[in-house]
């Protein structure tokens, strides 16, 4: 297997001032809040009702706002592409089920883990991150060439 | 004020994703699947996050407090589980599949409602991972803890 890459879909300084953003905006929240940015654990947190200390839902609240402000922005400017599902609808529910279980049992995502946690050299979301890369890897390998 | 910052880190984050391509689940397959033509544009997305964030994590936690003087509420970093490895194996085979973390999946939530970017039927997908997150926080947690 050799490598093709696709260099009319390759967008490094886009993807690398993305980045940069995503970075910014955790420093930001740990700042102010103490708080890692890791979508799985905010969102996670908001669908719990049992445990309501004052400050449980507010900040996550304002987060997610700030999300929502993001979006329209980022449509005002064009910047957000279509969603369409085009392959089988059920397998993809599946996979996005996985995507919400598999995130709270491993506690935490791809911003959590892989950036929050990397960055602040914690051995756990190394192997969370490493974990959840070999399986997209694998996964992506098996059932877009095989399936 | 620190509701705002709260909310601007959100916004930050937000955009960091619709910019870099991360939003976009076709983008995240193409990267995940080395096997077809390869776009290996979102490594620059980890590229560009983890030093902005590296500095500023360790910045933040050699002070120990945020910068209103709070506590922090940060994850140790080397606590091991079954949890840890199983939930992130199952979230990556979910991330391939569908193309979509958590993040992400907000941001496309928010743009179909909003903007209609897509068809209602990808908003399934959102709800699908909520659902996902509810199973393992309601149902499977319990269960584990009566074994």
């Amino acid at each position: 297997m050799s490598l093709i890459i696709n260099w009319n879909e390759f967008t490094p300084l886009a993807s690398l001032v993305g980045g940069v953003l995503i970075g910014i905006g955790s420093v930001l929240l740990v700042a102010a809040k103490g708080r890692i940015l890791g979508i799985s654990g905010i969102v996670g947190s908001l669908l719990q009702t049992n445990n309501t200390p004052q400050d449980h839902y507010r900040w996550r609240v304002y987060f997610l706002f700030g999300i929502f402000l993001s979006t329209l922005v980022g449509g005002f400017l064009s910047l957000i592409p279509k969603f369409d599902i085009t392959s089988d609808y059920t397998t993809l529910i599946a996979g996005v089920l996985l995507v919400g279980f598999g995130t709270r049992m491993g506690s935490g995502c791809t911003s959590g883990h892989a950036v929050c946690g990397l960055a602040r050299l914690s051995m756990r979301s190394l192997l969370a991150t490493m974990t959840f890369m070999a399986t997209g890897f694998l996964t992506a390998y098996v059932f877009y060439h095989f399936i | 004020m620190k509701n705002y910052l709260t909310l601007f880190a959100g916004f930050l984050f937000g955009l960091g994703l619709i910019v870099s391509g991360m939003s976009n689940p076709n983008k995240v397959i193409h990267f995940l699947d080395i096997a077809a033509i390869w776009d290996p544009s979102l490594a620059f997305v980890m590229l560009g996050a983890i030093p902005v964030a590296f500095l500023g994590f360790r910045w933040i936690e050699s002070k120990h407090k945020t910068i209103f003087n709070e506590e922090l509420h940060l994850p140790g970093k080397n606590h091991f589980n079954a949890d840890l490895f199983i939930g992130s194996l199952l979230f990556g085979i979910g991330w391939a599949i569908t193309g979509f973390c958590p993040g992400p999946a907000l941001v496309a939530f928010v743009a179909i409602l909003n903007l209609g970017n897509g068809s209602f039927k990808a908003t399934s997908f959102v709800l699908a991972m909520l659902v996902g997150m509810l199973i393992h926080d309601r149902i499977y947690k319990h269960l584990m803890k009566r074994r």
